[in-house]
């Protein structure tokens, strides 16, 4: 039993094929990272699995992504209700123009929770599980542009943890930020493995060897390979990869 | 030869920079230069008598009153006060009785009177030594010589008159009425309806427009809101006075149909431009992050917008609906073709009313170079012009604060 | 489940009410538009366009206040164009960002957000009665153009600012003097926005009333204007006029929407001038 299941998949942006048939199975609580040369399909395809593609017009899709059995493009599903189960976090932090406890209980009030007590819980909770309490627990109230952008960034992975997600896609969500705070956001990442499935998009190739339990490689809207992190690294077995990884192209 | 040629080059240069360097300065030239005379010929009005230019406001000798406000000379003369006792005034028989020019026949044979008016100072001075509740309005040159009675110090026209004022009645003798509150009122009522149609429309239309619409739908919608900002006010003014003035005599039985309501509904509909580009651009500038993340924790696209959109762009908005009141306040042609220019203070919108542009663009015609009227118009043309520089002086502090923000 | 349910019936009625709204507001500019454009038509003639206005001005043409309103729009153009243009690039190009800056440009949003009836009241005090020019199309002309000024002061900086700056700093890298820059690189690629711009801004000119009404024009003439100094007739004026004050108002109503519809169409070629030369220009910089 797979939780993520993607069958022949193609992607185009107007006459642009921007994804070519591709199928790939992600398992439960792993860390699966993407990689490849810029424009190369990987966060598009990572943002087909919470539909966010669908906000771009001119599109075309075919082929099936299936999450827990059900595919997410049949007619009978909510978007709303798709996106509650798959969060996200974005590339550069992107907190809302409110408190920092508004930001993370953002989510709970879109989708109707009003008990007080509850949304409190929830955001403690998820303040916690995205390691930002201890730093944050005492301005709440404050506004979330007054945090580092490292802290930013882990505000919107604790907003995405509050509305109890299965899985969490991360495009590049280190890119914006400083070493010291990548450092932070990959520990997080290997702690958070244990209750949700993450897919993380990166160019940043050492990232991916070090939170990533296995890899797929992306060139030019084809997927070249997918395996286990560490045979990608040590003996990928196809010559492009190869090329990829040690830094000749890309 | 070569140092002779960097020297011209250079010339040009510097002279075409200081030819930029005017050009740009003339704009603020140009604002001084309007403070300077608005406000000069404005604060005239404040220098001019009381009472009509060469007449004076006389009574008995006995007569203990010292001061009148020009309101109370209007109702004096105007016999809606009566008695002296109103005024706080103790005169025996405190009935107050006028006298006009016109009036001295009945208390003087009139075959007496000297064909040159010579003997008119002395007529004056006996019917004022006669009655000592009578008040009287003459020419100044008849009290010049041996008169015994008493005029009165009234000064010059004061702020509090002005500002104060609840009559705006310039031509009303003897005294000029300049009391500005009936046609503050009517510029803040007409403005306020209209803000209050055009804010609804304007951002269902901002936020139809940037969020919601296809963009052949915005296509054609972007240049229709661009027409309607270039119309001139006046063709705006025309449809109002044959469309919607007889549409609201109709619908609220009414004797007339100018009134404040049919001055908000145009004014509305030429504030909507300015409120949808503003507005839209606002929302427009709402980062997509910031979109995408709202909808990847599940919310839909209203709540995104509700939540999300319009609280980040709010300074924007704010700064298109101030911006849109200030074009409502400013409007001349349309304002007067349509609202029936009655100046009394307002009670309802169903009412003719008068607004502050109005009354300059429809009495300036009328008011004598120098006069104490054309002045007042002055005074009304440097409160429109405070007004909008405070409203500018705002939006430009909402843009600044918003920059800030962000950055 | 419920609340699903709730979110998507909020969110269905509220896009139908913008819907809804956006529809009353384009209806509402159709039906101004369509009213007066049908109205209008009928009385549009050669004759309405090149006669005299006749009986009191309820019957006749209109030909006066068309050559009025040409001449103070042509006046305050060869003002504020030159003065404008120049003003906006040395907004955009030379002054740097200080406090002066800052102030001449607080200034030019104020001097455009004054209400057109207190330009009219100072081009009076300033032009009519300071300078002598008396009721005149100079006079109209000159307050007009301020007016204008910092509409095309603005429309300038903004066709300035699009330009990117390498190629500025690519002239200069060349050798060129900052002069030369700006002649020969950045105004010839900013031209065809200024150049709508402004043909925005005429638009905009020629239907104002108020600073007219005490500067420049005269309720009935018989005769041409034959001098800038000569009063004149002019069609925002005129419609005003004869819809509201005229000898006979419902006999001259024919007149009014006749001159409504000129207005209009005035406003209508200009827009249509302005976006076919838009798309023209950026055709023509699509190809190159």
């Amino acid at each position: 039993m797979y939780n993520i299941d993607v069958k022949n998949l193609n992607f185009y942006y107007g006459d642009f094929h921007a994804l070519k048939d591709i199928s790939m199975s992600i398992g439960k609580n792993s860390v699966t990272a993407f990689i490849g040369p810029s424009g190369c399909g990987k966060s598009t395809f990572l943002r087909l699995f919470n539909r966010m593609n669908d906000l771009i017009p001119d599109i075309k899709m075919t082929g099936e992504v299936n999450i827990d059995g059900r595919n997410i493009y049949s007619k009978d599903i909510l978007v709303d209700e798709l996106r509650k189960e798959v969060g996200m976090v974005f590339q550069k932090p992107n907190p809302f123009p409110k408190s920092i406890f508004e930001n993370v209980a953002y989510g709970l009030r879109v989708n109707g929770e009003k008990n007080k007590k509850v949304i409190e819980d929830r955001v403690v909770e998820s303040l916690k599980g995205a390691a930002l309490w201890e730093e944050v627990k005492d301005k709440l109230k404050k506004s979330a542009f007054e945090l580092s952008g490292g802290q930013q960034q882990r505000l919107c992975i604790a907003r995405a943890l509050a509305i109890a997600p299965k899985i969490i896609l991360m495009d590049e969500p280190a890119s914006a930020l400083d070493p010291l705070s990548t450092l932070k956001i990959e520990e997080l990442i290997f702690q958070l493995k244990n209750d949700y499935t993450i897919v993380i998009v990166t160019h940043n190739m050492q990232q991916a060897a070090r939170v990533s339990d296995k890899t797929a490689f992306f060139y030019l809207g084809e997927l070249i390979e997918y395996d286990a992190t560490e045979k990608i690294f040590t003996n990928p077995s196809i010559e492009s990869t190869q090329n990829y990884i040690t830094g000749r192209f890309g | 030869m070569k140092k002779m040629f960097r020297g011209k080059k250079y010339f040009i240069e510097a002279l075409w920079e200081g030819l930029l360097k005017i050009s740009g300065s003339v704009t603020s030239i140009i604002i001084i230069l309007i403070v300077l005379f608005l406000f000069s010929e404005g604060m005239g009005l404040f220098k001019k008598n009381v009472i009509e230019e060469g007449y004076v406001i006389a009574v008995n000798k006995n007569n203990p009153i010292k001061d009148l406000t020009p309101q109370q000379i209007k109702d004096v003369f105007d016999v809606k006060i009566e008695t002296w006792k109103e005024l706080g005034a103790d005169v025996s028989g405190n009935q107050i009785v006028v006298l006009r020019l016109d009036d001295i026949p009945n208390y003087f044979p009139e075959e007496e009177i000297a064909e040159d008016m010579s003997n008119l100072p002395q007529i004056i001075s006996q019917i004022l030594d006669d009655n000592p509740g009578m008040i009287a309005f003459v020419p100044k040159d008849f009290t010049q010589t041996n008169f015994t009675g008493k005029i009165l110090d009234l000064g010059n026209i004061n702020f509090k008159d002005f500002f104060g004022g609840k009559e705006w009645f310039p031509t009303a003798q003897p005294a000029h009425q300049f009391g500005v509150i009936p046609i503050v009122m009517g510029t803040l009522w007409v403005s306020l309806g209209a803000i209050l149609i055009a804010l609804p429309f304007g951002l269902a239309v901002a936020i139809y427009s940037a969020e919601l619409a296809s963009k052949a739908v915005h296509k054609v919608l972007k240049p229709i809101i661009e027409l309607l900002a270039g119309i001139p006010s006046v063709v705006y003014g025309f449809f109002g006075l044959v469309v919607i003035v007889p549409l609201i005599q109709k619908t609220f039985n009414l004797d007339v149909g100018e009134t404040g309501l049919a001055g908000s509904i145009v004014l509305a509909i030429m504030a909507l431009p300015t409120i949808i580009t503003i507005a839209e651009d606002a929302l427009r500038s709402t980062p997509r992050a910031m979109k995408e993340a709202s909808l990847a924790l599940g919310a839909n696209k209203w709540q995104t917008i509700v939540k999300v959109t319009i609280p980040y762009s709010i300074s924007g908005i704010t700064a298109g609906v101030v911006l849109g009141i200030g074009r409502a306040i400013g409007e001349t042609m349309a304002v007067l073709m349509v609202t029936g220019n009655a100046a009394v203070i307002p009670h309802t919108l169903l009412e003719p009313v008068r607004t502050i542009p109005a009354t300059i663009a429809a009495e300036l015609g009328e008011a004598p170079k120098g006069g104490a009227h054309y002045e007042a118009l002055f005074v009304l043309g440097c409160i429109l012009f405070v007004i909008t520089l405070l409203i500018n002086l705002t939006v430009e502090y909402i843009s600044y604060r918003n920059k800030n923000k962000v950055a | 489940m419920d609340y699903l349910k709730r979110k998507k019936i909020n969110q269905a009625s509220a896009f139908w009410i913008l819907k809804i709204m956006s529809v009353v507001v384009v209806a509402m500019l159709f039906w101004i538009l369509g009213f007066i454009l049908v109205n209008g038509f009928q009385v549009i003639s050669w004759d309405f366009l090149t006669k005299m206005p006749e009986d009191g001005m309820t019957k006749g043409g209109i030909y006066p206040a068309i050559i009025g309103t040409l001449c103070l729009t042509v006046g305050s153009m060869i003002f504020a164009f030159p003065i404008g243009v120049l003003s906006g690039i040395y907004l955009n190009e030379y002054a740097g960002k200080g406090w002066l800056v800052r102030l001449i440009r607080t200034m030019t949003n104020n001097l455009g957000s004054i209400p057109s009836i207190v330009f009219g009241l100072f081009g009076m005090s300033l032009f009519v009665n300071t300078m002598g020019f008396g009721d005149s199309i100079i006079a109209g002309s000159l307050t007009l153009g301020l007016l204008a000024l910092p509409v095309v002061i603005r429309t300038t900086e903004e066709a300035l600012k699009q330009i990117d700056n390498s190629y500025r700093l690519g002239s200069l890298a060349l050798g060129a003097t900052k002069l030369q820059t700006v002649v020969k690189v950045v105004l010839p690629m900013a031209f065809p926005n200024i150049i709508t711009g402004l043909i925005l801004s005429i638009g905009r000119v020629s239907g104002e009333t108020a600073p007219i009404m005490f500067t420049a024009v005269a309720y009935f003439l018989p005769m041409l204007p034959s001098s800038i100094f000569d009063q004149v007739m002019a069609l925002p004026y005129h419609l005003y006029v004869i819809s509201t004050s005229g000898t006979d108002i419902e006999a001259s109503r024919a007149m009014a929407y006749g001159t409504a519809f000129v207005l209009i169409m005035i406003v209508l070629i200009l827009n249509l001038c302005a976006n076919a030369l838009r798309r023209y220009f950026s055709n023509k910089v699509k190809t190159n």
